[in-house]
C-alpha cells in the first residue's frame, strides 16, 4: 500500500504517474477483452481519464471485431463520447441512437460522416459501435443482443435502469466514480433497502451483489485535480482506494496581473492562488437558502476573479493561459442557490461563467471553481446536505483552485448533527459517510480561511 | 418545504388557527368509507388489541382480545375483523363497467386494446394515522400466509376460514398507501395535514387530536393552547383526556387500566377452568364475562374519542370541493382495487414476502410516474399549489401583451406563433427550456425563446393548433389574455417495459424462484 499511498510520496521510489495508469489501463483492457468474467468493473476517481478509458476500450472492442454499444447517462455524455471517439478515430463507424424529442443531440455530430443518427436501433444495426443513453436503450427491444457493452457513469445509474437495458449484452464493462452523487428515486424506496436489487440503488452495487467475483479495477492518477487537491480528495472521499495526481507541486500555477486591493475576496483569491484552497469566511448567521449576502460574497469572488487578470500555467503549455470566464464554474447545493448566483453574477456584469448545482457539475471540468458550502447559514445538517458525493463533486472540478464561500459555524453545526439516518440491515455501509468528509474538508478548508464582514 | 407553506405555519402561529394550504380536496373521498381505528399491545409486535371499525358513524362495532397474548382469541378477533372489511371490500366488486386497457397479444407480441371490467367505485380504508396504515401493513403480513384447515388439514394452528383473504387484502391496501396520491386506503393525519398547516412542527402534526385542535379548536380556543391540551391533558386518574390516535396506546393507561383488567380476566380465566361444579362454574364464568366486559369498555374508552375525531376530519375535508383532476386519480385506485379482485378470484397465490427485482422496479417507477403527475395535477387543480411552483420558479403566469404569427422551417409550414408575456414571477428559464400551459385540460407545449426588451419572456407554441395552414380557434393565446405556464410536464410519461421476471438479467441475478411461497414457520412465539 505504501507506493500508492499519496501521504508518502517522495519518501518511496519515485513514483510515475503515466507508467501507473497505463499499467492499469493495460490490466482493464486486458480483462474486457480476454477476461472469462462477464463484466469488469473500474472505479474511476475524479479526472482520472475515464472518458479516455472508454474510448479506448471502444476503439479496442470494435477492432477485436467485436459490436459494441455503449449506455451513458446523458445526452451531452453520449453527444461528448462520439464526438471524442470521431476524434480518435474519424473512419470508424459509429451509431447514436437517439430520441424523438426536438434537438436531440449536439448539432455538431452532423458534421461526422461516419457517424449515423436514427431513433431507431434496426437503423443502426451492423455498425461497430452504437451509443445512446440508458433511458433510450430502455425502449429498444426485438434486436440481437451486443456482444459487449460499455456501462459509462455506471455508479450514477440505477439499478433499475441496468435492469431495463442488460438483456441487450451479454457482457460488459462498467465505469464510474463511486465517490460522485448516488443516484436517487423521488419516492421512498425504503421497502426495498436491504435487497441485492434494491431498485433505487447505484447499478454497480446490484451488479456486484449478484456478481462478486467480477474483476474490479481503479485508474490510480487524477491528472485533473492539482497536487495541492488530490491528496485531500483522495484522504476525505476514497479513503480505502487512494489515488494521487499526475501533476507535481510545481507543476501548476495560478497568478493575477492586478494586485490584491486588500478586500475579503482579494485575499482568498491570493490564498487560493498560493495553495490551491480558500475559505472565505462570513460572520456566523442562520439564513435563507439563497443567502443575500453569501450570494453577493461568490458573485464578487468571481468578479474579482476575471478583473485581476488571472492566468493559469500548466503542464499543458509552457506559456501562461489567461483565464477566461469559461474555465470558471460555481458550484451549489441547490437549483435556486444556483438561479440567485446567476442574478447576482448578471448584475456584476459578468457572463459565460457556468454557474450548476452538484448534480450538473458532476464529469465537467474546471480551471477555478467557487464554491458555496452547502451548509453555509442552515439551522440543521440534513443527510442531502451532508451527502458525501455532493460535497465531493463540488470540491473536485478544479484544475487550479477551489474556494469555498460558508458562513462561520458550519464545523458547530456538524457536530450538533451527527448521521441519524436508519441502519438498514443488509445495505452496505458507504465510508466515509457525510459527515466525516465534511469534518475532513472544512478542518484543511479551515488553514486557508479568510474572514470577511461584507 | 415552500416558501407559501412556511407563510401559511408562520400566519397560523399568529393567527392561532390552521391555516389553509389548499384551496381544493386534492384527495378523493369516498361516500361511504371504511374507518379503521386499530390498538395494539405494548411490547407485542402485530398483537392487536382491539378495534373499532366499520362504516357507519354512529354504530362502529368493537372488537377486542381481552387477553393479546393468546392467539386463539387473537384468530377470533382477526376472524371478526374479516367479517367487517370483507363484506365492505366485497360490495364494490360486482358494480363494474366496461372498459379499455391495452396488453401485449401473446401471438403477435403487439400492444392490443383489450375489453376489461373496471369496477365503478371501490372500497377506501381510513386510519388515524401512518402509524395505523403501518399496523395495517403488519395484519396483512401476519395473516396472508396462514393456512386454513381446509387448505391444509395438517396445519398445526389452523387460521379460521377467512383470515388469509383479510391479510391478502390489507397487504394490497398497506401497499397501495405507497403509492403518491392514492386513497384506497387514506391516513387522516396526512389527509388534514396536506390541506392545512398548523403552527407546530410536522412531527406534532401526526398528534391526530392536536392537528384537529389548530384546524377547528373547540369552543374558539387559541390553536396552541388547544393542541397542548389535546397532547397533556390528563384527568383526576392521570388519564390522557384525548388519547392518543394510536395503534399505540399511552403508558399511563397501559399500566394503571389495562394490565389490572387482563390480569383480572386471566384470574378469571383460571378459575373457571378449574371449577368443578356447576353452580361455581357459571359464577365464574359471569366473573369471566365482566371481566371481558370491563376490558372492552377500557378498549372502546381509547378508541372512540379517536373514532369521532377521524369522522370530525372527513366532515372538515368534505366541505372541500373535489379538486378536479383528484378523479382521475381514483380511478387509477378504482384499477388497483380491480385488479386485485381479479386476482383473488383467479386463485393466485398470497403476494410474495418479498418483491423480485422487476417487480420492485416497476414498483418504484410506477410510484415516480404518480408522484410527479401528483404535484402536477395538484398545481393545475389549485391557484395555491400554482402560487407555491411560481414562487420556486417552476412556473409563471402573465398577461400576453403580444402575440407574432411564425412558421417552422419544413416543407410544409406548421405555425409556431410567438408569444410575448408580461410576468412578474422568476421562473428559472433555461436557454429553449420547454413549458407547458394546460388548454381545455390538455397540455400544450411552448419553447422559451427568449427574453426581449422589457423583460417579457418570450415563447414559440409548438403544438395543439391543429393541422392546418392557420391555427385552430382558441388554440393560441391573445393579447391580453392571463396565462399560465410550467416548466413541468402536466401528464409525465411512465418509464420503459421492463422484462418479465422469467427475463431477469444475470446482472439482477437471473429469474427468480418459481411457485407460491410456504406459509410461515410455527416458531415457539406462535405458542406463547
Amino acid at each position: 500500500m505504501s507506493s500508492a499511498d499519496p501521504r508518502t510520496h517522495g519518501a518511496d521510489a519515485p513514483f510515475d504517474p503515466s507508467a501507473e495508469a497505463a499499467r492499469a489501463t493495460a490490466a482493464i483492457l486486458h480483462d474486457t477483452l480476454h477476461g472469462e468474467a462477464r463484466g469488469v468493473v473500474v472505479d474511476s476517481p475524479p479526472g482520472a481519464g475515464k472518458s479516455t478509458l472508454v474510448v479506448n476500450a471502444a476503439r479496442e472492442l470494435a477492432a477485436a471485431g467485436r459490436p459494441l454499444m455503449v449506455v451513458a447517462q446523458t445526452n451531452a455524455q453520449v453527444d461528448d463520447l462520439v464526438l471524442r471517439l470521431a476524434e480518435k478515430e474519424p473512419d470508424l463507424p459509429v451509431g447514436r441512437l437517439h430520441s424523438s424529442d426536438a434537438d436531440p443531440y449536439d448539432k455538431a455530430l452532423d458534421d461526422l460522416e461516419h457517424v449515423r443518427k436514427s431513433t431507431k436501433a434496426s437503423d443502426l444495426a451492423g455498425l461497430d459501435v452504437v451509443i445512446s443513453t440508458a433511458a433510450k436503450w430502455a425502449h429498444v427491444s426485438g434486436v440481437e443482443p451486443w456482444r459487449h457493452a460499455i456501462v459509462d457513469e455506471a455508479y450514477q445509474m440505477r439499478s433499475d435502469a441496468l435492469l431495463a437495458v442488460a438483456g441487450l449484452f451479454e457482457r460488459a464493462l462498467f465505469v464510474g466514480d463511486p465517490g460522485q452523487l448516488d443516484p436517487f428515486a423521488i419516492v421512498g424506496s425504503e421497502q426495498w433497502a436491504g435487497l441485492s436489487y434494491d431498485p433505487s440503488a447505484s447499478a454497480v452495487s446490484t451488479l456486484l451483489a449478484h456478481n462478486p467475483s467480477l474483476p474490479q479495477h481503479r485508474l490510480p492518477v487524477s491528472w485533473r485535480l492539482p497536487a495541492s487537491a488530490a491528496p485531500l480528495v483522495s484522504d476525505a472521499f476514497y479513503p480505502y482506494t487512494r489515488f494521487r495526481s499526475g501533476t507535481g507541486h510545481g507543476d501548476r500555477s495560478l497568478s493575477f496581473g492586478v494586485p490584491s486591493d486588500g478586500g475579503g475576496p482579494d485575499r482568498v483569491l491570493d490564498e487560493a492562488a498560493a495553495s490551491g484552497w480558500g475559505l472565505l469566511e462570513l460572520p456566523a448567521r442562520h439564513t435563507p437558502r439563497t443567502d443575500p449576502e453569501a450570494v453577493r460574497a461568490v458573485a464578487a469572488v468571481v468578479r474579482r476573479l476575471l478583473d485581476r487578470g488571472g492566468a493559469t500555467v500548466s503542464e499543458r503549455s509552457p506559456d501562461p493561459v489567461p483565464l477566461t470566464a469559461d474555465r470558471i464554474a460555481v458550484g451549489t447545493a441547490h437549483r435556486d442557490q444556483a438561479a440567485a448566483v446567476r442574478a447576482a453574477l448578471a448584475e456584476l456584469a459578468v457572463s459565460g461563467v457556468t454557474v450548476d448545482t452538484a448534480n450538473r457539475l458532476q464529469g465537467r471540468e474546471y480551471d477555478v471553481t467557487v464554491v458555496l458550502h452547502p451548509l453555509s447559514g442552515r439551522p440543521d445538517a440534513t443527510a442531502f446536505h451532508l451527502e458525501t458525493g455532493r460535497l465531493c463533486v463540488l470540491a473536485s472540478r478544479h484544475r487550479h483552485a477551489c474556494i469555498v464561500v460558508a458562513r462561520a459555524g458550519i464545523a458547530d453545526l456538524l457536530d450538533d448533527h451527527p448521521s441519524t439516518e436508519p441502519v438498514q440491515l443488509g445495505v452496505t455501509v458507504k465510508f466515509p459517510d457525510g459527515w466525516e468528509a465534511n469534518h475532513a474538508v472544512l478542518s484543511h478548508l479551515s488553514e486557508h480561511r479568510v474572514p470577511w464582514q461584507p | 418545504m415552500s416558501l407559501i407553506h412556511t407563510l401559511a405555519r408562520l400566519e397560523a402561529v399568529e393567527s392561532g388557527r390552521a391555516q389553509p394550504l389548499a384551496m381544493v380536496r386534492h384527495r378523493h373521498l369516498a361516500a361511504r368509507p371504511l374507518v379503521f381505528v386499530p390498538l395494539t399491545t405494548a411490547g407485542e409486535a402485530g398483537a392487536p388489541l382491539g378495534a373499532l371499525v366499520g362504516s357507519d358513524r354512529e354504530r362502529p362495532r368493537l372488537l377486542v382480545v381481552p387477553q393479546p397474548r393468546d392467539r386463539d382469541l387473537r384468530f377470533a378477533f382477526l376472524a371478526d375483523l374479516a367479517e367487517e372489511v370483507l363484506p365492505y371490500v366485497d360490495s364494490f366488486a360486482e358494480d363494474t363497467e366496461p372498459a379499455e386497457q391495452s396488453k401485449t397479444d401473446p401471438e403477435t407480441g403487439k400492444r392490443v386494446k383489450v375489453e376489461v371490467e373496471l369496477c365503478a367505485d371501490a372500497p377506501q380504508l381510513i386510519v388515524p394515522s401512518r402509524a395505523g396504515v403501518d399496523f395495517v401493513r403488519l395484519l396483512g403480513r401476519s395473516m396472508r400466509f396462514r393456512r386454513t384447515a381446509e387448505q391444509d388439514p395438517d396445519t398445526p394452528y389452523p387460521a379460521p376460514a377467512r383470515v388469509p383473504l383479510l391479510g391478502r387484502w390489507l397487504t394490497h391496501f398497506a401497499e397501495r398507501a405507497r403509492v403518491p396520491g392514492s386513497t384506497l386506503i387514506a391516513a387522516m393525519t396526512e389527509l388534514l395535514a396536506r390541506h392545512w398547516a398548523t403552527g407546530q412542527s410536522s412531527l406534532e402534526d401526526q398528534h391526530l387530536g392536536a392537528l384537529l385542535a389548530w384546524i377547528d379548536p373547540p369552543g374558539g380556543d387559541a390553536g396552541a393552547e388547544a393542541a397542548r391540551r389535546a397532547e397533556t391533558a390528563r384527568d383526576a386518574g392521570g388519564q390522557l383526556l384525548c388519547p392518543p390516535a394510536g395503534p399505540a396506546t399511552d403508558p399511563a393507561f397501559d399500566n394503571k387500566l389495562l394490565a389490572p383488567a387482563i390480569e383480572r380476566y386471566d384470574r378469571a380465566r383460571t378459575a373457571l377452568a378449574a371449577a368443578d361444579d356447576g353452580p361455581s362454574a357459571d359464577h365464574r364464568l359471569a366473573e369471566l364475562t365482566a371481566a371481558e366486559r370491563e376490558i372492552g369498555a377500557l378498549v372502546e374508552s381509547r378508541t372512540r374519542p379517536t373514532w369521532d375525531a377521524v369522522w370530525h376530519g372527513l366532515d372538515l375535508l368534505n366541505d372541500l370541493p373535489e379538486g378536479e383532476r383528484a378523479a382521475e386519480r381514483w380511478t387509477r385506485d378504482r384499477w388497483s382495487y380491480t385488479g386485485h379482485r381479479d386476482r383473488v378470484l383467479a386463485g393466485e397465490p398470497p403476494q410474495p414476502r418479498r418483491d423480485d427485482a422487476v417487480t420492485a422496479a416497476n414498483k418504484l417507477a410506477a410510484r415516480e410516474t404518480a408522484q410527479a403527475r401528483l404535484e402536477a395535477q395538484e398545481a393545475l387543480d389549485d391557484p395555491l399549489v400554482m402560487a407555491a411552483r411560481r414562487l420556486s420558479g417552476e412556473a409563471f403566469a402573465g398577461e400576453v401583451t403580444e402575440v407574432v404569427m411564425a412558421y417552422s422551417e419544413s416543407k410544409r409550414p406548421s405555425p409556431r406563433p410567438l408569444v410575448t408575456l408580461r410576468t412578474d414571477d422568476g421562473p428559472h428559464l433555461a436557454e429553449r427550456a420547454k413549458v407547458y400551459r394546460s388548454l381545455a385540460g390538455k397540455p400544450q407545449s411552448a419553447q422559451f425563446v427568449g427574453y426581449d426588451e422589457e423583460g417579457g419572456v418570450v415563447l414559440r407554441i409548438m403544438d395543439k393548433m391543429g393541422r392546418g395552414k392557420e391555427p385552430d380557434e382558441g388554440s393560441v393565446p391573445e393579447k391580453g389574455d392571463q396565462v399560465t405556464w410550467t416548466l413541468f410536464e402536466h401528464a409525465p410519461r411512465g418509464g420503459p417495459s421492463l422484462p418479465e421476471p422469467e427475463d431477469t438479467p444475470w446482472t439482477h441475478g437471473g429469474p427468480p424462484g418459481t411457485g407460491a411461497e410456504a406459509p410461515d414457520p410455527v416458531t415457539s412465539e406462535d405458542t406463547l
